[in-house]
């Protein structure tokens, strides 16, 4: 973790699109398309925390001709993807892979919700509505109401 | 000299936290009015030590006494006196005190307008906010002196990242420290009233007008900054999801769950524990932004003033006060009252689902921030959470809770009519289709997810409208009838309407810059031009200028559109020789709500003489991704001006039906 973030600091970028650079640019514009597409989920593994479409580090700069190159000979989304992570792990890609490892990554957000939605269920379930104010709550409405209740 | 008087007050705000801490607790204990009023006159005393502290810090700034250790590290005497002055806050140590500050001014303000609040509810969050003053003022004066001085002094001074040097960030800090800090009243009052076993309608009272200004001040610090990264950093980009921008925001969406718990416990009575915790986690998350950003345990785009050791020292403050304060909500929260009943479809149940989906939207931010630190510490892989993350977990809650959202203001308390609401929203539900419709034929490229944000967008806007139509009874009643509703509005009901419109006015700027934006990309020599969209650049000229502290290119551009002149930006590319970094000086044509947004890169050698890189962006709407957030904000400051907040409970006047 402290390297990563010396040689972040050793490159030293300032970044800003990166990717746009027209020295850099595959001649067909759909294929330069497809490549800035996948610019935007590789990781700029000496950066802090920047995709190399928007990094100017030098090892961006390399990743991003290694994309264009692949994209150039006519391998698919997937097939670069599988490729940077063999080569530079899980690590390289932006999007979590929806693994074992990542599951609570994935789905405690949503278990959220369900806990959320339950609870709320149970506790209007416990209770049904009574159509009466009771004298207590009668009496807390006189105290707080002032002029507007909304 | 000054310094030193400086560093003595720090140790006396310190030593009278401790007497605050001490006296407030004592005069719980013992219903002492006297203790108490020592303990109300210790935080004021407390303030003012700080606030001399940071004058002296201030002071050596704009004075740029470098033998100030915090001044000789990050100020330069070239530098402009405005960015002398933000130094005072640019750097760990000075970012500690201006918090100490605002958590001292906080609880001087508690101390001076709590008259209304019970004798006991008020000498605990005395107390519990004397507590919080100690232990970030024993780490300030311990750990990170400001005013410490440095023998030999140096002749100049180190400067500070010259990225900062920036107007929107100057501010930026003290706002969004106003918003972090101002949480930790409502962490006291928390405690507060979980020792004292009582969370009532009072009680949610008090915390609201806290909670409005703190959510607000963060608001302004948060949207300050995705300015300044969008016109700064220099391609265009206004929020990253990256960790730093990550812990501002955790706390933004805890504080406004809160505010809207909040009013169910105040009206209902209900949700009493729940609206408890989140008074809890709002400044622990505050807390773990601070812990965050200065620790260096996230590689991110702005990580600052970094320091692992001392960042453990902030690991600890932050487990000890989240811990005691959850702790103690374990312990009391069971004895709380469950409150009032409600039906499924009612103004409670909405603001239930309100919560249930902003709690789960934190879970994502904060999961996606710290789930690649936790998931490398048990296993060893080290995995990336990036923008597509966060596009496919909180962007999806967000558009549910956005889509309900019209609806829950208008549904009655314990027992709303759904029909009703859906006779009453109807109206809006078709401007919103028609206003995607019409996006649909008017823009090209055609773009799906555009479409429904635009009509997402409108929806919120005019389902805002449409509750103050209903509240006035517009149309249904005569014209001068509706008028009188009108101007009786009370503000909290202007500054809910502001605030979700200001959302709604966020989602359209949002969605209509990410959608549609072009961006074109040209080495140019002197003469040469690109286009972006209908819009045609052309690099005019290249001057050499001199600025205080800097070197730098910049460019005379021409804009025109269809051969008309729009206008002529005059990007800059700037070297700081004290730090030998290069940064870029956006130039911006505003378009009515739209930018041309031109950025000068570097120049290379060409074939016939040199080209430089210019980039070009036309980033439609934009304008309103800043200005959605500060009308929420100001609908926040209105609703704080209601004067059910201003006056204490039991000295309010019966106001005529």
């Amino acid at each position: 973790m402290r390297l990563r973030a010396a040689l972040a600091l050793l490159a030293a970028v300032f970044c800003m699109a990166a990717a746009s650079d027209p020295a850099e640019r595959l001649p067909d514009p759909a294929q330069e398309a497809r490549a800035r597409e996948i610019f935007k989920d590789v990781r700029c593994l000496v950066c802090q925390n920047e995709s190399i479409d928007d990094s100017d580090a030098e090892l961006a700069q390399d990743l991003r001709k290694l994309v264009r190159e692949q994209v150039a000979a006519g391998r698919s989304e997937s097939q670069i993807k599988q490729y940077l992570t063999d080569r530079y792990g899980e690590f390289v890609l932006l999007t979590p892979a929806f693994s074992a490892g990542n599951l609570a990554l994935w789905l405690v957000p949503f278990l959220i919700v369900l806990a959320g939605a339950a609870l709320l269920f149970a506790r209007l379930r416990n209770r049904t509505p009574d159509a009466e104010l009771s004298e207590d709550e009668a009496e807390r409405l006189r105290r707080l109401a002032d002029g507007e209740t909304h | 000299m000054i310094a030193e008087v400086g560093a003595f007050a720090l140790i006396l705000a310190l030593a009278v936290s401790v007497a605050q801490a001490a006296l407030s607790a004592v005069a719980r204990v013992r219903r002492s009015p006297v203790l108490a009023a020592a303990g109300e006159a210790s935080a004021l005393v407390a303030f003012l030590g700080v606030l001399v502290a940071f004058a002296a810090l201030m002071h050596a700034f704009v004075t740029s006494d470098f033998s100030v250790a915090n001044v000789a590290a990050n100020s330069h005497s070239d530098k402009p006196l405005l960015y002398r002055v933000a130094g005072t806050w640019g750097s760990h140590e000075g970012s500690m005190l201006l918090w100490c500050l605002a958590l001292t001014g906080y609880g001087a303000a508690a101390a001076l307008v709590g008259r209304s609040l019970p004798a006991g509810l008020r000498a605990l969050t005395i107390s519990t906010q004397g507590v919080l003053g100690v232990v970030f003022l024993a780490y300030t004066v311990f750990a990170s002196n400001p005013l410490a001085r440095l023998s030999p002094a140096p002749v100049e001074g180190r400067s500070l990242n010259p990225l900062l040097q920036d107007p929107a960030l100057a501010f930026h800090p003290p706002f969004l420290y106003a918003g972090y800090v101002g949480m930790s009243v409502v962490f006291s009052l928390g405690i507060a009233a979980l020792i004292e076993g009582r969370v009532d309608a009072a009680w949610a009272r008090w915390v609201r007008p806290w909670t409005l200004a703190a959510w607000s001040m963060l608001t302004v610090g948060i949207t300050l900054g995705a300015f300044w990264a969008y016109y700064e950093l220099g391609w265009g980009g206004w929020w990253f999801w990256d960790p730093v921008e990550n812990a501002s925001f955790m706390p933004w969406l805890v504080a406004a769950a809160l505010l809207h718990s909040a009013i169910v416990t105040e009206k209902r009575g209900a949700l009493p524990g729940w609206t408890v915790f989140l008074a809890l986690a709002s400044f622990s998350f505050s807390m773990l932004g601070a812990f965050l950003v200065r620790s260096g345990v996230l590689t991110s785009v702005h990580a600052f003033a970094v320091d692992p050791t001392r960042g453990v020292l902030l690991l600890m403050i932050l487990g000890l006060s989240a811990g005691a304060g959850f702790g103690l909500f374990a312990w009391r929260a069971p004895s709380l009252a469950q409150g009032g009943v409600f039906a499924p479809i009612s103004r409670e149940s909405a603001l239930v689902l309100n919560n249930i989906l902003l709690a789960a939207a934190t879970a994502t931010v904060l999961l996606g921030t710290l789930f690649p630190l936790i998931r490398e510490a048990a296993t060893g892989e080290a995995i990336s959470v990036g923008p597509p993350y966060f596009n496919l977990t909180f962007t999806p809650l967000m558009t549910a809770l956005l889509i309900l959202l019209p609806a829950g203001p208008l549904l009655a308390w314990k027992r709303g009519d759904a029909r009703g609401a859906v006779q009453r929203l109807w109206a809006a539900a078709l401007i919103a289709v028609a206003a995607g419709l019409l996006t649909l034929f008017l823009v090209s490229p055609k773009h799906a997810w555009g479409v429904a944000g635009v009509a997402l967008g409108a929806w919120l806007i005019v389902g805002a409208l449409a509750e103050i139509l209903e509240r006035v009874r517009a149309f249904r009643a005569p014209a001068a009838e509706s008028l009188r509703r009108l101007t009786g509005l009370p503000r909290g009901a202007w500054g809910m309407t502001l605030a979700h419109l200001g959302l709604g006015v966020f989602v359209l700027g949002a969605v209509f810059e990410t959608s549609w934006k072009v961006e074109a990309a040209e080495t140019l020599p002197l003469g040469g031009a690109l286009d972006a969209g209908a819009y045609h650049v052309v690099l005019q000229d290249i001057q050499a200028v001199q600025g205080p502290n800097y070197e730098a290119e910049r460019a005379q551009l021409a804009v025109t559109r269809n051969g008309r002149p729009i206008c002529a930006p005059s990007p800059e590319r700037r070297f700081y020789p004290a730090g030998g970094q290069t940064t870029s000086e956006v130039g911006i044509c505003y378009q009515g709500m739209s930018h041309v947004y031109v950025v000068l890169g570097e120049r290379r050698a060409g074939q016939d003489g040199p080209v430089w890189l210019v980039r070009a962006y036309w980033n439609p709407w934009a304008t309103l991704i800043f200005i959605g957030p500060t009308i929420m904000a100001l609908g926040g400051l209105v609703s704080l001006s209601d004067r059910r907040l201003r006056l204490g409970i039991g000295r309010r006047k019966e106001q005529p039906a």
